[in-house]
């Protein structure tokens, strides 16, 4: 038998949990939680690409979730336009802003892009929480429907709106993640890769580090741009927390939990901690406590991720 | 004119914390090239603890100086528990490692004290002083006076004794050090404590003008770090002066342009720093040995 790439074994895993673990749910209840896994699992690949691949890391990634979800909100309402397109001008001013604050930072190295995008998304919630007449302030704004369920139904396809929202970040998810696997094989991504290895050695074979660094942290805005509309969206209605810190930093956790080197992984990541508040409802007071610790500990003991070195354990016992 | 000597003084108090928060920064900085994000947390520790301690029944000299050594002895253990095991780990890494190590000691400040935002009483009252038509608190005296202080002490400790010689020895070259018989741990353990000590009495320094509580750390860590840069990474002059510049320039953002945006002043400073000179003020431009 042939041995699956592991690109198709990936989407295969993803598609199948997709698609099968709906039958395993008590409510309907449960369609919620598996597309704010899903949601996140996005906003992680975007992670993945910059801080798995590339090596660099953002502490700010919440802003453009933030952008992506107040796109939704504002453009239907004071550009008329329609929040399918709201969600692609969200991304493309995440993808701009990205291009913007990371072209005079990326040419430096490690800290400066850490800091730099913890200020840049503090200054984003900061003008969410503040602009009221535009955001609504603290107290969020609505977001309208996205009216996709609708058209399904027409065609005579019925779902819950919980079941509309499962499936459809679902296969947002699974082209997320089959993108980011090709990258990771395409040329940029192996340029990407060697400047995590070194990003002088990466520069003496010709590779352009300063731009291929860019590539990385624009797209990985778009993704969590667009995670941000998505959930505002689903939920028609967002607060300026979404940009906060805190997001930024779940996102973090979320992929080297599960292993930022890995989609598979790092979507298992986004899986666990979502579902750790749902199955502890006390975890929203340990929430800060609960990360910090993970965040310390994983890259302690296993700088991989959760994923990965599970894995490394089973094939060692299997040869 | 008097309104812009109001702006220059509480300018100048904020940027004295700032400046502590900065030489906080650089003195981890040097010794072990981390960039220790946890700093702001040091900042709320100071205050947090000496708000508890005090509420407890200590008199307030007393509170303060638990708080410092106490957060004196966190740092030392976040070096001994967090970092010193992920020695050689990418700079990635380390990031995420103070980072966490700051948002598990915001949820732990939460959960030990609470969620509330805290004062105590200032040191020398609160009768203002009027200089030159403007008013500056007692307090804000305190504040800067504490950062001159320790920026001297820290001169006099680095230049004139043998330990502290023994530290800079160490930020220059670990094996070197070493080799001449400095115990670098000793050197890495000192320099924690020394720059907790340091986060926690600007926190106990501040807190009667600035307020405290869980959450205020980050935006000291973010503050401090510009103005360390602004200096010049790792160069104790330029966190001196990088701090102070960080809180006038807030300051007159929130005078002249907008109070709600002064917040964002800062890091307009660290965009344009890393556009036009990425070495800062006073500092050199760095290689890396391949």
């Amino acid at each position: 038998m042939p041995r699956l790439s592991a690109k198709s074994a990936t989407l295969l895993v993803l598609a199948a949990l997709i698609a099968v673990t709906p039958f395993f749910f008590p409510s309907g209840y449960y369609y919620r939680v598996g597309a704010l896994i899903f949601v996140n699992g996005l906003a992680v690949t975007g992670i993945v690409i910059l801080t798995g691949y590339a090596g660099q890391i953002s502490l700010g990634h919440a802003g453009f979730a933030g952008i992506g979800g107040y796109a939704c909100a504002l453009a239907p309402t004071h550009l008329g336009l329609h929040p399918s397109l709201a969600v692609v001008l969200g991304a493309v001013i995440s993808g701009v802003l990205a291009y913007l604050v990371g072209r005079p930072i990326l040419r430096l190295k490690g800290y400066y892009l850490a800091v730099a995008t913890l200020g840049f998304g503090i200054l984003v919630a900061m003008v969410l929480n503040n602009e009221r007449q535009l955001t609504g302030g603290p107290d969020g704004i609505a977001v309208p429907e996205l009216g996709l369920r609708g058209l399904l139904k027409d065609w005579g396809l019925d779902l819950t709106n919980g079941q509309f929202w499962y499936f459809f970040c679902g296969i947002v998810l699974l082209i997320g993640a089959w993108i980011a696997l090709n990258l990771y094989q395409s040329p940029s991504g192996r340029a990407l890769r060697a400047l995590h290895g070194s990003e002088i050695a990466a520069g003496t074979v010709g590779i352009d580090v300063a731009r291929v660094k860019l590539q990385a942290f624009v797209i990985s805005a778009v993704y969590a741009s667009v995670a941000g509309s998505l959930v505002a969206l689903q939920n028609k209605f967002i607060t300026p927390d979404v940009a906060g810190f805190m997001h930024s930093i779940e996102m973090v956790t979320m992929a080297v939990l599960g292993g930022a080197g890995s989609v598979l992984g790092a979507i298992f990541g986004a899986g666990i901690l979502t579902l750790l508040p749902q199955v502890l409802t006390v975890f929203a007071e340990y929430e800060q406590l609960v990360l910090g610790l993970v965040m310390m500990l994983v890259m302690i003991f296993l700088r991989e991720g959760l994923l990965p070195s599970v894995l490394r354990k089973l094939r060692g016992r299997g040869e | 004119m008097s309104e812009l000597l109001q702006f220059l003084f509480s300018g100048l108090t904020v940027g004295a914390v700032y400046a502590l928060v900065a030489l906080g920064f650089t003195i981890i900085y040097n010794a072990s090239d981390v960039v220790n994000f946890a700093q702001g947390e040091f900042v709320m520790l100071g205050g947090m603890v000496t708000w508890f301690a005090h509420a407890a029944g200590l008199p307030l000299p007393l509170a303060a100086l638990v708080a410092i050594l106490a957060t004196a002895a966190l740092g030392v253990a976040i070096n001994k528990l967090a970092i010193e095991p992920a020695r050689g780990a990418p700079v990635v890494s380390l990031i995420i490692i103070t980072i966490g190590a700051s948002v598990f000691l915001q949820g732990a400040a939460q959960l030990v004290f609470d969620k509330q935002i805290h004062s105590f009483p200032a040191f020398s009252g609160d009768t203002p002083l009027r200089i030159g038509g403007a008013t500056i608190q007692p307090q804000s005296l305190w504040v800067i006076g504490g950062a001159l202080v320790v920026f001297a002490g820290l001169w006099l400790f680095f230049t004139r004794t043998l330990l502290g010689r023994a530290v800079l020895a160490t930020s220059n070259n670990r094996l070197a050090a070493q080799l001449v018989g400095i115990n670098t741990n000793f050197v890495m353990t000192l320099s924690f404590a020394l720059s907790a000590g340091i986060g926690a009495l600007a926190g106990v320094l501040a807190t009667p003008i600035t307020l405290t509580a869980y959450s205020v750390g980050i935006g000291f860590a973010l503050k401090g770090f510009a103005g360390a840069m602004l200096g010049g990474m790792g160069n104790p002059k330029g966190a001196l002066a990088g701090g102070f510049l960080i809180g006038l320039i807030e300051a007159l953002t929130a005078g002249y342009l907008s109070s709600t945006y002064k917040e964002a002043a800062a890091f307009v400073v660290i965009l344009l720093v890393l556009f036009f000179m990425p070495q800062g003020l006073f500092g050199r431009k760095s290689t890396e040995r391949v």
